[in-house]
């Protein structure tokens, strides 16, 4: 039965169907496997058994009587950032210590609206700032991937899953899910996926809504799937996406039918291949996938051209004026009055300044006071402003672009996964993982994430596609076609999986 | 930009979240290095741009101006450490 944590979401959904096995036995095979191997990843802050095994019942008698949902009876795991009713929601952080909203993110209500099951809320970097997933309150995520030396044989070191979705990329991957819910700031969806062999979607901002979901940063953040397959993310994409009249932000475009995409063809598509992107120092492995990526598209009948994107590396730099300047008004809100953790101070400024020096962890200070730093009298034309005009140049060379090209090929990160405590040091050398992907957000654009190789060290790689505004099918199309040609990449020794 | 000892502290103020000594010595550096790498902005030239301000160019949603939510006191007081009557309990603001 421990097999059925294998399949994909799509094969799992044809099992219900066709009657194979039972939603219960579906949702009894992933608690079983969480119970066991969960600590081995701590992928899963905490997990929502009574709720799953109701949900599975529930599922189950609808499919009796012939009244299966999008998602009836397939059991995901949520990004402890998504508002889950009665339930554990605290961002990863301490600072949010013991809350239970009394209310469901929209994008997790249209999960449960089409039946789908939660097993409980996933590990991720506190308030989604992080690329490593080791900045949680609750302890670093380890992916399931691990290193293979020269003999071919594993290493023990511990291996980052990615940041800051860490925890929903590390589950799907190790099979304790059969997707997860993830948001995407700078790539935190995407970089996660790409450092474990999974699929992950960053869909068009306004795309789905962010009611419900902890603000980080408000022009930035999008909810999208993390998934085994293209297939699945679709499925999920199309199911997580809704116009929300809750969220000013919300676009009002209705949701297409994404799974159809799969399979269409990609001849006379566009492809363009930014020369700003190939940095110095780049991995000749991670070199060499970006050109396998564009001989698949080729062979498929894309036709591939160079572009231009010349304002690529200041997005990194004006992200992080942006990204924290949007968070400390954000998370101004944590000052132990009206949930989460509380310090009893001298008055209530002392309250405020021990809740949140002893709520916070060391990254989030540091980008609430950067971000403090950058919007305070004297210094906002300077650092906030000019990042923001950068910004406008950045959506302009896509806008630029899309005359010539229709999606745009990248690698999604410059290295493969690293192991746990390699990047602490340095702030900044944390801050580069996201080099190809923060273009995207700070755009607006919809990116995907598709494994595409693996590394000389055994450990996944994924390439990136950017596509216009909405054009979220031609994501999907692409994605199929380099995903047809790489094929699926799963840890081939399951040393997380006990019993 | 090199951000000094006391920078730290009176931003750290404006935020509201207590350092120690050692937080504000270690912040110093990891600050300043921080903001000399987006320094790097200043080559852009961006003369005449407009700030984004609007990541996808929408008109704001206008909707009647009727009460749609409320009396949910124990929802919302639910969470908080200290409250009483729908009221949150904090220390004394003396003026």
């Amino acid at each position: 039965m421990s097999d059925l944590t294998k399949l994909t979401l799509t094969e799992a959904r044809d099992g219900l169907a066709s009657g194979a096995f039972t939603a219960s036995e579906l949702t009894d095979a992933f608690l079983a496997t969480i119970e066991t191997s969960n600590r081995h990843l701590n992928a899963y802050i905490t997990t929502t058994a009574e709720a799953a095994r109701a949900a599975a019942s529930e599922a189950d008698a609808r499919y009796a009587k012939g009244e299966a949902r999008l998602l009836e009876g397939l059991p995901l795991g949520v990004k402890d950032l998504f508002a889950t009713k009665g339930h554990h929601t605290q961002a990863a952080s301490h600072v949010l210590d013991a809350f239970k909203p009394p209310y469901e993110s929209t994008v997790t209500q249209n999960l449960w609206d089409a039946g789908a099951v939660m097993l409980g809320k996933l590990n991720m970097d506190e308030f989604a700032m992080g690329s490593s997933n080791e900045t949680s309150y609750y302890g670093p995520v380890v992916s399931p991937w691990r290193r293979r030396n020269a003999n071919g044989d594993l290493t023990n070191d511990p291996l980052v899953p990615g940041g800051s979705s860490g925890g929903s990329a590390a589950a799907v991957a190790a099979d304790l899910c059969l997707a997860a819910t993830a948001t995407d700031t700078g790539g935190s969806i995407r970089q996660p996926a790409a450092l474990t062999g999974t699929v992950g979607l960053k869909p068009t901002y306004g795309r789905c809504s962010r009611w419900g979901i902890v603000a980080f940063a408000s022009s930035l953040d999008q909810a999208g799937p993390i998934a085994k397959t293209v297939a699945d993310a679709a499925l999920m994409t199309q199911v997580m996406a809704s116009h929300d009249p809750k969220d000013s932000t919300s676009v009002d475009v209705p949701v297409s039918d994404y799974s159809t995409e799969l399979g269409q063809s990609i001849k006379g598509l566009r492809v363009g291949v930014p020369k700003e992107y190939r940095i110095d120092g780049m991995a000749a492995e991670t070199e060499r996938l970006w050109q396998q990526g564009i001989e698949w598209l080729k062979d498929a009948g894309a036709t591939i051209h160079e572009i231009s994107l010349p304002h690529t590396k200041y997005a990194l730099p004006a992200y992080y004026i942006v990204a924290p300047a949007e968070a400390s008004s954000n998370l101004a809100r944590y000052d132990g009055v009206r949930y989460g953790l509380r310090v009893a101070g001298d008055d209530l400024i002392d309250t405020y300044e021990r809740s949140r020096a002893e709520g916070f962890g060391r990254e989030v200070k540091r980008r609430v006071l950067i971000g403090t730093y950058v919007l305070s009298a004297g210094y906002y034309d300077a650092y906030y402003l000019k990042a923001q005009k950068v910004r406008t140049l950045i959506k302009q060379d896509f806008d630029k672009a899309w005359d010539a090209v229709d999606v745009v090929l990248t690698p999604t990160t410059p290295s493969p996964a690293f192991a746990q405590g390699e990047k602490s040091g340095d702030p900044i050398a944390m801050y580069l993982e996201d080099i190809f992907t923060v273009t995207v957000n700070m755009a607006g654009l919809p990116g995907l994430s598709v494994p595409a190789g693996l590394s000389g060290e055994g450990t996944p790689m994924g390439l990136q596609l950017i596509a216009k505004p909405f054009d979220e099918p031609t994501l999907f199309r692409a994605g199929h076609v380099i995903e047809q040609a790489a094929g699926r990449f799963t840890p081939t020794t399951r040393w997380w999986v006990e019993g | 930009m090199e951000v000094d000892e006391a920078t730290v502290r009176r931003i750290a103020r404006l935020a509201r979240i207590r350092i120690t000594d050692d937080e504000a010595r270690s912040l110093e550096g990891e600050l300043s290095g921080i903001l000399g790498w987006v320094e790097q902005l200043g080559e852009v030239d961006t003369d005449g741009v407009e700030p984004m301000t609007s990541v996808v160019p929408i008109e704001l949603k206008m909707r009647d101006d009727v009460v749609t939510d409320g009396d949910k006191a124990a929802d919302v007081t639910a969470n908080a450490p200290m409250s009483e009557d729908g009221f949150y309990v904090v220390p004394k603001v003396v003026e």
